[in-house]
């Protein structure tokens, strides 16, 4: 996975910056760097800055990133067809999106239909999301981030909406389809399961990177307790 | 198709019903007359722009008075329909009050107007009671729906016993007061409008001088007054303030005190003999052949005035409806930041700012004068009426759905300028815009069938000429006539509203 040569130039890098959210400040003299090719989870309690510290790091690289927040920001009268397309627009002439818009055209249905199938929305493609529910909703935000076709993945809590073996499957889909995954996550099996690196947040700071190899859930169990 | 592509969106049935509207006006487009049938438009655009650029006052004292009239008037109409307004809303959950409140909002000033100079003459009566009857209604209706929608809560925790004026005034009235204050003074703005426009049946307001310039093609002149009304409401921020406002009431009362002189001789007649069909004049029992003639007196009418009348209103409401739709659309983007730029000297929020003042200057322009300079440029036919109507409401509805759009949570890689307001912006406010689209008809259709008085064959111009020839009989069957149409439009956008789920606040998931 993570080999000396790939680590000599860093995809993301941080040097004692802070980072802060509404004008109050989250993380404090941050030092991180993250190398083409990991996998890193982000732990820690909800407040903690685990979204505050991927959005600063997709500020850094935002054309070479697939964003999949922790709203998904969907539109909701549009089908799921639609909303997964848009992370495809920038690809498109004006044009062709706007009458893709009306009509879904041939070219744009064959970019996104094999993406519906495998995220199992390929009987909701054409219902608008607001009649979806909560996990078909964020499967269609993953979709969103999927179509991107990006070589780096960063996703705020990607599958908290949905069940844990399907959230599984989800995960190992993304990292299929991305050289680099950056993802905040609550589950700290998931965490362990999935992720080569797990970068542990408390109290404004990193209290804990390492490999996850070299880590056991009982390690993380101090990140969510009270102090 | 298979099963899994069935099409099952919110935006389809909100597309279908765009669509139906959309193609209606153009079926309606074929059928009226848009002519331009002036000889040469762009002489008198020219001519008018000469105009605008040099401002000349004719009379100091003239422009002044006939601008203290015109707030005057519009200040004591929106206090008196405050007043009553308020009192009409108390009662607002009895039916037949609602219905009321309905009737005399349906009725335009400008028709109030009419109807009261036959019994007061053009006196500062007239001119009061023509805006506060149908701002009464208006008002009712908006105190009404607010203090049905006050947060239940506060009212729960009173004790049982508690009397209802009691419950009223602690749990109710201070809930909905800001909201009131707010819409009552968006009225005020209104009703300057109003105010002013009623100088163009008569009364000494803004309107009637610029009604004489602009039809001499005094444009210099007409631009004096013209740009005495955009201060008048532009700069009402600056010096209505609350707190001033019982020594202004004072003022207006003092220098134009509402009275008239009326011969109740002359009131008695118009009662009971001038807006009578003229058939039941004089009968005191009903045959068969006052019957006969009545029926007569109806279907000619009917033939002559009331259908083509009414066709006309609802063409051009149905034209006028749809293209301040389309400009809506089109003007949103300046009242709203997602869509400018941070440049290198001007902030993206300064060119907002010049987006919107751009808004509010046309939204400023009363839609009765827009029609009327349109007129002078284009000859008589529905196209000034339609750009008249269209730029005035939709500056209204672009303004408010504009500052909307900055509500929406939007995505960081949401994409940008035209793709953003397609793909994000436009299906998010869609069920928005549709609610302030309907809520906007009704007043839509009372602005078509008033703009009749100034030529286009609308009620308004039956109306009129009923008033011209004296026969106030014909004139107040016409008024009732465009007052149902306007109840049953403002009923039936009720319902689509209702049906639509329409709702008020941006969508996002």
């Amino acid at each position: 996975m993570t080999n000396s040569s790939k680590q000599s130039a860093p995809l993301f890098q941080l040097r004692d910056q802070r980072l802060q959210y509404q004008g109050r400040t989250v993380l404090d003299n941050l030092a991180l760097s993250i190398a083409s090719g990991e996998r890193v989870a982000l732990i820690g309690e909800s407040g903690s800055g685990k979204s505050t510290l991927l959005k600063a790091l997709r500020e850094q690289r935002p054309y070479q990133v697939a964003w999949c927040p922790q709203q998904p920001g969907l539109v909701p009268i549009l089908s799921t067809f639609h909303n997964m397309y848009m992370g495809a627009l920038d690809r498109y002439s004006l044009a062709y999106n706007l009458v893709n818009l009306v009509k879904p055209l041939p070219g744009a249905r064959a970019l996104v239909e094999p993406i519906a199938k495998q995220l199992g929305l390929e009987q909701q493609l054409f219902s608008s999301t607001d009649k979806l529910s909560g996990g078909q909703q964020q499967r269609t935000s993953i979709g969103r981030a999927l179509i991107q076709q990006r070589a780096i993945f960063l996703g705020d809590e990607p599958v908290a909406n949905v069940d844990e073996y399907q959230g599984d499957a989800l995960l190992q889909l993304i990292c299929q389809q991305h050289q680099t995954v950056v993802l905040a996550l609550h589950d700290i099996t998931q965490a362990l399961s999935i992720c080569t690196r797990i970068i542990g947040l408390q109290d404004g700071a990193i209290v804990l990177d390492a490999p996850s190899d070299q880590l056991q859930a009982s390690d993380l169990a101090g990140l969510y307790s009270a102090s | 198709m298979s099963a899994s592509n069935s099409i099952n969106t919110s935006a389809s049935a909100l597309r279908n019903l765009s669509f139906w509207f959309a193609l209606s006006a153009l079926l309606c487009l074929l059928l009226v007359d848009i002519e331009i049938s002036s000889a040469d438009p762009w002489a008198e655009l020219g001519l008018m722009t000469a105009g605008a650029l040099s401002p000349s006052v004719w009379s100091w004292p003239t422009l002044l008075s006939s601008l203290a009239n015109t707030f005057a008037f519009a200040l004591q109409g929106v206090t008196l329909a405050a007043i009553g307004g308020f009192a009409l809303a108390l009662g607002y959950r009895f039916t037949l009050v609602r219905a009321f409140c309905a009737f005399i909002r349906s009725i335009h000033e400008l028709f109030w107007a009419l109807l009261f100079m036959q019994v007061a003459g053009l006196s500062s009566l007239t001119g009061l009671l023509a805006i506060a009857i149908p701002y009464a209604g208006t008002l009712a209706k908006i105190y009404g729906e607010l203090f049905e929608e006050v947060d239940p809560a506060p009212a729960n925790n009173l004790p049982p016993t508690t009397s209802r004026l009691s419950h009223f005034c602690y749990s109710v009235l201070p809930l909905a007061w800001r909201s009131m204050a707010t819409y009552t003074s968006y009225r005020f703005e209104c009703a300057i409008r109003s105010s002013a426009i009623l100088g163009f049946v008569g009364l000494p307001t803004l309107g009637f001088h610029l009604e004489t310039a602009l039809s001499d093609g005094q444009y210099s002149e007409a631009a004096a007054f013209f740009y005495a009304l955009l201060l008048l409401i532009g700069t009402l921020r600056l010096w209505l303030h609350k707190r001033l406002l019982p020594v202004y009431l004072v003022a207006v009362f003092y220098y134009l005190p509402p009275q008239a002189t009326i011969s109740w001789q002359l009131l008695v007649r118009f009662i009971s003999e001038d807006i009578v069909p003229a058939p039941l004049r004089g009968q005191t029992i009903a045959n068969a052949e006052t019957l006969n003639s009545l029926s007569q007196w109806f279907s000619l009418l009917w033939q002559q005035q009331i259908w083509p009348g009414l066709v006309n209103t609802v063409l051009l409401g149905q034209i006028s409806l749809v293209f301040t739709g389309l400009l809506a659309l089109a003007l949103l983007p300046l009242n709203s930041a997602l869509f400018f730029r941070h440049g290198r000297f001007v902030s993206r929020h300064l060119k907002r700012s010049i987006g919107d003042s751009i808004l509010v200057l046309l939204r400023t322009l009363p839609e009765y004068l827009l029609a009327f300079i349109g007129l002078l440029i284009f000859g008589p036919s529905m196209l000034p009426a339609i750009l008249a109507l269209g730029i005035h409401n939709g500056a209204i509805i672009g303004h408010l759905l504009g500052r909307y759009t900055e509500e929406l949570n939007l995505r960081d890689d949401a994409s940008r300028g035209i793709t953003l307001y397609f793909y994000e912006v436009l299906p998010r406010i869609y069920r928005q815009f549709l609610a302030f689209l309907f809520y906007r008809w009704e007043v839509i259709l009372r602005e078509t069938a008033i703009l009749g008085i100034l030529g286009i064959a609308t009620l308004g111009f039956y109306i009129d000429s009923a008033f011209e020839t004296f026969r106030f009989d014909v004139a107040l069957l016409l008024i009732l006539v465009s007052a149902a149409l306007n109840i049953s439009v403002d009923q039936f956008a009720r319902y689509l509203r209702q049906r639509l789920q329409l709702k008020t606040v941006p969508e996002s998931l």
